[in-house]
């Protein structure tokens, strides 16, 4: 057990090394389905419709998810798999993003005990730059909730009683887990996304 | 009571504590994401019409909260519109995505061209 906690402990505090970061720092971020190595087929999209939000509010332009999908399925490439395998010079062609992140979901579901559930999920992120084709970041996460806990939906006050009732009706508790597992991704210290171009210059720590 | 008066306190105090932490949003989020989740969570009732409804309502209020709409708004928004068989508008929102966001230049002029082909 002290075994375990030392290796997470070293693995997480180590700081990310930002250099081809820095040399290429991206604009643009395509996102694109995430790879489902889970067995809930739900994962891939429940995970791709929350990830939109945080990049966005750290100060990158984020390409509609949903029309970059379709544009992708319109052009034979119907799983995300295959778009995955999409050549960096096309998807600078097409989409004219600067670079793509590519998530792959090792976890996403829960688990059914006699009393409880609990949800996982587990993504593993990667950031590359479409004209190099270098990693310019790569992180990754693992969110837990179990059925105890309280507050799990993640819909703010804004959203409209209907569309609250048609997700909730959804009833997938990965898709809420999902927000938290992008929050882990993106921000721990040392090691999370850094700040692009849209983030506000008075509030960069 | 006390007791209860107490807990309600405590967690007055956490909320603030929790929001204190956050930086305010940059954008207006609305309904956008939601609305893309159902679209594959809940195709059947995530309507275009449903969804062109809800998004409209949501650019009155980003404009009554001194808010931008966020990146992908717009762009969504046109293809609904698109769906619906209204090229104009959907022409329109593309280019409202294309003056907000230049990084979207080429995927907007993209969809915009598939406006005309079909």
């Amino acid at each position: 057990m002290i075994g375990m906690l030392a290796v997470t402990g070293c693995v997480t505090s180590k700081p990310y090394d930002y250099t081809i970061f820095h040399a290429h720092p991206p604009h643009s971020i395509v996102v694109l389905p995430p790879l489902n190595q889970s067995t809930d087929i739900k994962g891939t999209y429940g995970y791709l419709s929350t990830v939109t939000r945080p990049l966005a509010e750290m100060g990158y332009y984020v390409f509609p998810v949903a029309e970059v999908d379709q544009l992708m399925k319109e052009n034979g490439l119907p799983t995300a798999g295959e778009m995955h395998q999409v050549p960096l010079d096309k998807i600078g062609e097409i989409i004219g993003a600067d670079s793509v992140l590519y998530i792959t979901l090792r976890k996403y579901g829960s688990k059914y005990e006699v009393i409880s559930s609990v949800t996982t999920v587990t993504a593993d992120a990667k950031l590359v730059d479409v004209k190099t084709g270098l990693t310019l970041w790569e992180g990754t996460a693992t969110a837990q909730q179990s059925s105890g806990d309280s507050g799990g939906s993640i819909i703010g006050a804004l959203v409209t009683a209907a569309v609250t009732q048609v997700v909730n009706s959804a009833t997938d508790p990965a898709h809420d887990v999902s927000s938290m597992a992008n929050f882990q991704l993106f921000t721990p210290k040392n090691r999370g996304l850094l700040y692009g171009p849209y983030f506000p210059k008075d509030k960069q720590q | 009571m006390n007791n209860q008066k107490g807990i309600l306190f405590l967690s007055l105090a956490v909320v603030a504590l929790v929001t204190g932490c956050q930086s305010p949003d940059i954008y207006y989020w609305g309904n956008y994401e939601n609305l893309v989740y159902i679209t594959y969570a809940k195709p059947g009732k995530a309507t275009p019409e449903f969804q062109v409804q809800v998004m409209e309502a949501d650019v009155h209020k980003a404009i009554s909260a001194n808010k931008p709409l966020p990146p992908g708004f717009h762009a969504h928004l046109g293809y609904l519109y698109y769906q619906l068989g209204k090229a104009d508008l959907a022409l329109q929102e593309f280019q409202k995505e294309k003056a907000q966001f230049p990084e979207s230049a080429i995927l907007m002029d993209r969809l915009s061209a598939n406006l005309a082909k079909k």
